[in-house]
């Protein structure tokens, strides 16, 4: 039976993520591990991720599963979401510096901090409610979802990938960043789809379908 | 850009909504699951839970309120009411809750919003400040805040404390006036606006709102970056939705 498995570093809230991917995937089972080999058995799998991107890197490292999303990535479809979109990139910024797993070129930076100008008016950092996203290119993951539709954002960094063609979708918040990336079997988003209602969903059950092959 | 948020709160005891005046004549208003639906159906773009259960021993009701609504509810979750310690924000997180929100325990102890917000991430720990103007009239306006549902001063001023917790890792505000709380009068604007231009997370106003043109002034002159509401939207004096297009309709941007 087909298996979706939620790859846990220990970091952060599975929960509704597991229970949304589960209402979702029909009659695919939905597995949360940290064992490489059992993720290795699923079909398709989830990189999440709340947190700062050091802790996430010695996390995946130290349960060597830095190494199974390597290998995975080749073939098996895989969705990144939040910080782990942003551990997909080469670099992140955060937390002083620090390498990341590489699958998309590009770097992870942070919105400016708000000027200290008094204005109660300005852009708060985090970058933190209900944001839109416009759909760079079609993608299987945007099935059935209106362009420029509203998703929940919360996060301090965001992805700066270096080529273009990755970019699936974007999203204005002092300027444009990219807010989704996919190459080949991978489909990364910045926002939650878990926490972003009906598109959400609809975005999640698109993973449990797609085929990149 | 991003949207205004609109928040419905719901004041939970021991695992039923419950609504009354300033804790007084308090009734039941209903299975959470239920209620926090009827919000999502209308729009609501997160969901405030508010424990005021009195006995701890009623804790393990939370928990599993909390997992209820997480399992049919796909928009943020924020879990308020007796979080000490990050054992409670474990637990509350680990039942479903995407926030949690912590008023007399930071300032009891400030070390507690760093160790939670290196832990789990600042972005989900809220710290709620309950203010009091302690100022009086023809001064300049100062605000205190108070802990322990409003009865205790904590002998802090509200903007500095606002500044001092978030340096110290609380990812966002809610900001509460003791005094137009149950007023429907409206938010303390200045304050809002005083503490919006202090910090640079989100702020959420709370504390006053009695009709729509609140929650504009709320967002507009407030500053606030999203709007909390209780009895407008209990009482079904507005439908989230209404609030919505009425805000729409006055240039503010709210997700539709």
């Amino acid at each position: 039976m087909a298996a979706i498995g939620i790859i846990d570093y220990g970091m952060g809230n599975l929960h509704s993520l597991g229970k949304a991917l589960e209402r979702v995937a029909g009659a695919g089972r939905v597995v949360i591990s940290y064992d490489p080999e059992e993720l290795l058995k699923c079909d398709r799998l989830v990189l999440p991720g709340v947190g700062g991107v050091r802790e996430c890197m010695k996390e995946l490292q130290r349960l060597e599963l830095n190494q199974l999303v390597i290998e995975a990535a080749r073939n098996k479809p895989m969705l990144g979401i939040c910080l782990g979109m942003q551990v997909m990139l080469e670099w992140s910024d955060e937390n002083g510096g620090v390498p990341a797993l590489g699958l998309f070129p590009g770097r992870v930076t942070r919105f400016p901090d708000p000027p200290e100008d008094g204005s109660a008016n300005r852009l708060k950092v985090p970058h933190m409610g209900w944001n839109r996203v416009r759909q760079t290119r079609p993608h299987p993951m945007w099935q059935g979802i209106p362009d420029d539709a509203w998703f929940y954002f919360v996060h301090s960094y965001h992805a700066a990938p270096a080529d273009p063609a990755h970019v699936l979708g974007s999203t204005e918040y002092g300027y444009t960043f990219a807010s989704a990336v996919a190459r080949d079997n991978i489909a990364a988003f910045q926002f939650h789809p878990e926490k972003s209602q009906n598109h959400g969903m609809t975005l999640l059950a698109n993973f449990t379908q797609w085929d990149p092959a | 850009m991003l949207a205004k948020r609109i928040i419905p709160c719901l004041d939970i005891d021991r695992g039923r909504v419950v609504k009354g005046v300033k804790f007084e004549d308090v009734q039941d208003a209903g299975d959470p699951v239920e209620v926090a639906r009827k919000y999502d159906l209308q729009g609501a773009d997160e969901l405030v839970f508010l424990d005021i259960t009195a006995s701890v021993d009623d804790r393990p009701t939370l928990f599993q309120t909390v997992e209820a609504v997480a399992r049919q509810i796909y928009i943020p979750l924020t879990v308020g009411g007796g979080v000490r310690n990050c054992a409670d924000v474990r637990a509350l997180l680990s039942a479903g809750a995407d926030k949690v929100s912590i008023n007399t325990a930071a300032v009891d102890n400030p070390d507690f919003v760093t160790e939670a917000g290196e832990r789990y991430g600042v972005q989900c720990i809220v710290v709620a400040i309950d203010a009091k103007r302690v100022s009086k009239k023809n001064q300049p306006p100062r605000w205190e805040v108070f802990t322990h549902g409003g009865r205790k001063s904590a002998g802090l001023d509200a903007i500095e404390w606002a500044r001092t917790i978030v340096q110290r890792g609380a990812g966002e505000l809610l900001v509460t006036s003791i005094d137009r709380d149950g007023t429907k009068g409206g938010y303390d604007l200045e304050l809002l606006n005083a503490i919006s231009a202090a910090v640079s997370v989100p702020v959420i106003a709370s504390g006053g709102v009695g009709n729509l043109e609140h929650l504009y002034d709320g967002l507009t002159q407030g500053g606030a970056d999203a709007v909390l509401a209780a009895s407008i939207f209990h009482q079904g004096t507005y439908t989230v939705g209404e609030a919505k297009q009425f805000l729409a309709g006055r240039g503010v941007l709210v997700r539709t």
